[in-house]
């Protein structure tokens, strides 16, 4: 169990390291002057050229990747080039809605997925399981935006309870924020659940062939009880692994969502850091981004050695 | 009266009649054989008493256990049922218990539904019922996980599961089919003694007529889902009036013709195998270190002459599927030397190897596995092909595969066929075909018919001795089924925990054997004419 506890978190590491190289490596080839930028188009070569020496631009890439790469070590992330404050400072801010409405709607989708695909399986094929089924094929079909739009109409324009958009911050009391970070939430927990809902039911279906269920059948324990007890927890390994890749694209849809809602969160400051060629914003957020999804499936396959014994044994 | 009464049973799924008018009965403390090919009904009869059905079977007639009419009865008053006073073991023990869940959980929990016991208690019940059935506490703690048991003893847990209740009634789907010999004599006898300490009825179900012999007081034999004759096993046997009990009886007893034997014949060995080892290295103990190696085969040697048929036999687990790895050239020695047709094979390449593939061939075991379902049977027969030196034309290879079939009787038409179309038997024919379109000189076969029934497996022998006396192809046979070495070959090797233990003419090893792990493999070992002999003894 350690040596494989070890191995994953070794693999994380390196993971880590290579999408770092990665990520400063392609916003090296970009083009745009991130000192021209600030300066304007009316600055002369000489004064860009002394900002470009200021920004420790100029120095060498190796020199240049240490110094960031050791900078997030110590979570120093540097300075916007657009509004002069450290890093550091906007993502402690913004993450502070990106990261309730991302855990919200992962929580959400899975509440949302498992007792569909449960109920799915055991009704396989009949009509309850049809219509569950189509509407998790919808539910894949439609954008999140589009359901961003419908639950905007239907609980802020019609039913009034809820805000339309907007954040409040969390120093105005917790339920008023969280009431702004249901319907974002619920817009992008809805396309993760269908797909969860899908691979739920057809993990649960295969195990529910498996001759083990049968004698757990003859042992005389009535069908759900079998489906709860001796179903679910042999069909979560493909679960968790859909689980953990999902977050990454929660992550990428609260970019579209956080607009549709005008929240200020990390999708916003990164669309907002990529218009505004502010690189160092949109390093560090990238960054943010690939460290929780790196983190997120280490976590997965940690979970996989707690559902699944063999795993624990094997090393 | 009666425990289990089972009488007109029809059943049908969708439009296929699966059951027609079956009747048995099982009374109290008895032991009760239902004996069928695969696709008679045998385990839908089981099925149908535990009431656990597909979906979209339908049952009519009447099947009565302990007063209870069980076609009728509720789903809360069959769960009463399941388990507490029906207890069922299935045939694949190494599927049939819960990966993730501990097998004191999986004891325990069937103790706890139906007596609401406390945790505590049920676990108590579970240990004595795993100590019962020979899974003490010292080596299988309750603790222990399926994967971490063998075989023979994840079938003890499943039967253990299912009498952990002292159930009135037992149903076993063929429990020991999946189990070497030596496993299967110990499950049986434990099944034996079950039935006398609690005066339980067992339904017993098997394709294997010596087993049932060996067990059962009364038989009742099934064919496509109609009973073809029932009554006192030993009677039934013995006269065997009835023509398909006949057929049964002696297609199990069945010893192919063999006009010309090959003895060990002094000229040039075909296969040499010298001082062959292979370790696998231990399991990883830690992040720096391991577990002393495990040796699988311990200094073999063994030389098979052309046209010779040498059978290997012995125990799941001694190595002899590895040992069969390496003479294939799919697995290296640890040490020692190999030598088809004096030529080695340890160690060379790929396209060194391709003469030796070519005149070496394989047959395994699992005949639905072994093929590429998507695939046409024009293009699995022609797949060692590719070992030739110079590639057939189309019409050349069609031909070549047409012949083949031909040779295993076939027919060439079934060349673009699909292998889902063929049966059991059929689908064997075709590995066999497969293994001699290279004309080979020597075929390994693993346990070529040990997934297959009685009359199937007889034409299948047929076939082996056939090619061996038309087409001189030697065989080396991995088999644990003793009836199979005594049919068709000339030599035998018992392999026991790695090592050769005892060879010689077939016959006489297996009349005599004279090492410990020979006689246990004979002992143990069902013979339909032993067994009638015996319970006619028993019964005077």
């Amino acid at each position: 169990m350690t040596a494989y506890l070890l191995k994953r978190l070794a693999i994380s590491v390196v993971t880590l390291a290579l999408a770092s190289m990665v990520v400063f490596a392609v916003l090296e080839i970009l083009p745009g002057d991130p000192a021209r930028l600030m300066l304007g188009m009316n600055a002369s070569a000489d004064q860009v050229e002394l900002l470009r020496n200021q920004m420790g631009l100029n120095a060498p890439l190796v020199w240049r990747y240490l110094h960031w790469a050791g900078g997030l070590l110590n979570l120093d992330l540097g300075r916007s080039y657009t509004y002069s404050v450290p890093v550091i400072d906007l993502v402690r801010e913004r993450l502070a809605v990106s990261l309730p409405l991302a855990l919200i709607a992962l929580a959400l989708s899975t509440i949302i997925a498992i007792p569909i695909g449960l109920f799915s399986a055991s009704r396989r094929g009949r009509a309850g399981d049809t219509i569950a089924m189509g509407a998790a094929q919808l539910g894949v079909a439609v954008p999140n935006f589009w359901f961003a739009l419908m639950l905007i109409y239907v609980f802020a324009v019609w039913l009034r309870l809820v805000p339309a958009g907007g954040f409040s911050g969390w120093g105005a009391g917790v339920w008023q924020a969280l009431k702004s970070l249901l319907l974002p939430a619920v817009a992008l927990a809805l396309p993760q659940a269908a797909i969860l809902a899908r691979v739920t039911r057809s993990a649960l279906i295969e195990v529910l062939n498996e001759d083990y269920i049968r004698t757990a059948r003859a042992k005389g324990l009535p069908y759900r009880t079998v489906l709860w007890r001796h179903a679910l927890r042999n069909a979560m390994i493909p679960v968790l692994t859909i689980l953990g890749l999902q977050f990454a694209f929660l992550l990428a849809g609260t970019i579209i969502i956080e607009n549709v809602f005008y929240l200020p969160g990390l999708g916003r400051l990164v669309f907002q850091a990529i218009t505004q060629r502010d690189l160092i914003v949109v390093e560090s957020v990238v960054m943010l981004l690939v460290a929780a999804v790196i983190a997120v499936n280490l976590i997965v396959d940690l979970s996989y050695a707690v559902v699944d014994p063999r795993l624990r044994s094997r090393q | 009266m009666s425990l289990l009464d089972i009488e007109n049973l029809s059943l049908t799924i969708g439009n296929t009649q699966i059951l027609k008018d079956v009747g048995l009965s099982v009374a109290p403390g008895e032991v009760m054989g239902l004996v069928g090919e695969s696709g008679s009904g045998k385990s839908m009869t089981a099925l149908t008493v535990m009431r656990l059905l597909p979906y979209a079977a339908r049952a009519t007639g009447r099947v009565t256990f302990d007063g209870i009419d069980i076609l009728t009865a509720t789903e809360g008053q069959m769960c009463a049922l399941r388990g507490d006073d029906i207890g069922m073991v299935f045939q694949e023990p190494m599927t049939a218990l819960n990966p993730v869940k501990t097998i004191g959980e999986q004891v325990a929990e069937g103790i706890r539904w139906h007596t609401r016991a406390t945790r505590a208690a049920a676990e108590e019940r579970a240990r004595q019922m795993l100590d019962r059935v020979g899974l003490p506490s010292a080596k299988f703690p309750l603790s222990r996980y399926p994967h971490e048991l063998s075989g023979g003893q994840r079938q003890r847990v499943v039967i253990a599961i299912a009498c952990a209740l002292k159930p009135k009634l037992l149903i076993a789907d063929e429990p020991t089919t999946a189990l070497d010999v030596v496993l299967q004599a110990q499950i049986l006898d434990l099944l034996r003694d079950l039935v006398a300490e609690n005066r339980m009825g067992l339904l017993l179900i098997s394709h294997d007529l010596a087993v049932v012999t060996e067990m059962a007081d009364r038989i009742t034999i099934l064919r496509r889902g109609e009973v073809m004759e029932a009554g006192d096993t030993v009677r039934t046997l013995s006269e065997q009036l009835h023509p398909y009990t006949r057929q049964l009886a002696q297609a199990s007893m069945h010893v192919p013709a063999r006009p010309r034997s090959h003895g060990a014949n002094p000229g040039n060995p075909l296969l040499q195998v010298e001082s062959v080892t292979r370790d696998y290295p231990g399991r990883r103990t830690s992040l720096f270190r391991r577990a002393p190696a495990i040796r699988a085969v311990d200094d073999v040697s063994l030389s098979i002459t052309p046209g010779q048929s040498v059978a290997l036999v012995g125990r799941s687990g001694c190595g002899k599927s590895t040992l069969a790895r390496m003479i294939l050239a799919l697995d290296k020695p640890s040490s020692g030397t190999i030598r088809f047709r004096g030529e080695t094979v340890t160690g060379k390449s790929e396209a060194d190897l391709k003469p030796a593939r070519r005149d070496m061939q394989v047959v395994f075991q699992d005949p639905y596995g072994s093929f590429d379902p998507r695939q046409k049977v024009e293009k699995l027969v022609a797949e060692p092909l590719h070992v030739l030196d110079k590639k057939p034309t189309r019409a050349e290879l069609r031909e070549m595969v047409a012949h083949a079939l031909h040779e295993v009787g076939l027919d060439q038409r079934d060349m673009d066929k699909y292998p889902h179309e063929f049966s059991g038997g059929q689908r064997q024919r075709l590995s066999i075909a497969r293994a001699i379109i290279t004309r080979p000189k020597l075929v390994v076969a693993d346990e070529p018919v040990s997934a297959l029934d009685v009359s199937i497996r007889a034409q299948i022998l047929d076939l082996f001795a056939e090619l061996n006396q038309k087409l001189g192809i030697a065989y080396l046979f991995i088999t644990h089924d003793l009836t199979v070495a005594r049919a068709i070959t000339d030599e035998v090797l018992i392999m026991h925990e790695g090592k050769i233990v005892e060879r010689g003419k077939t016959s006489e090893v297996l009349g005599h054997p004279q090492s410990e792990a020979a006689r246990a493999l004979v002992m143990a070992a069902p013979d339909l004419h032993r067994a009638i002999a015996k319970r006619m003894q028993e019964q005077g």
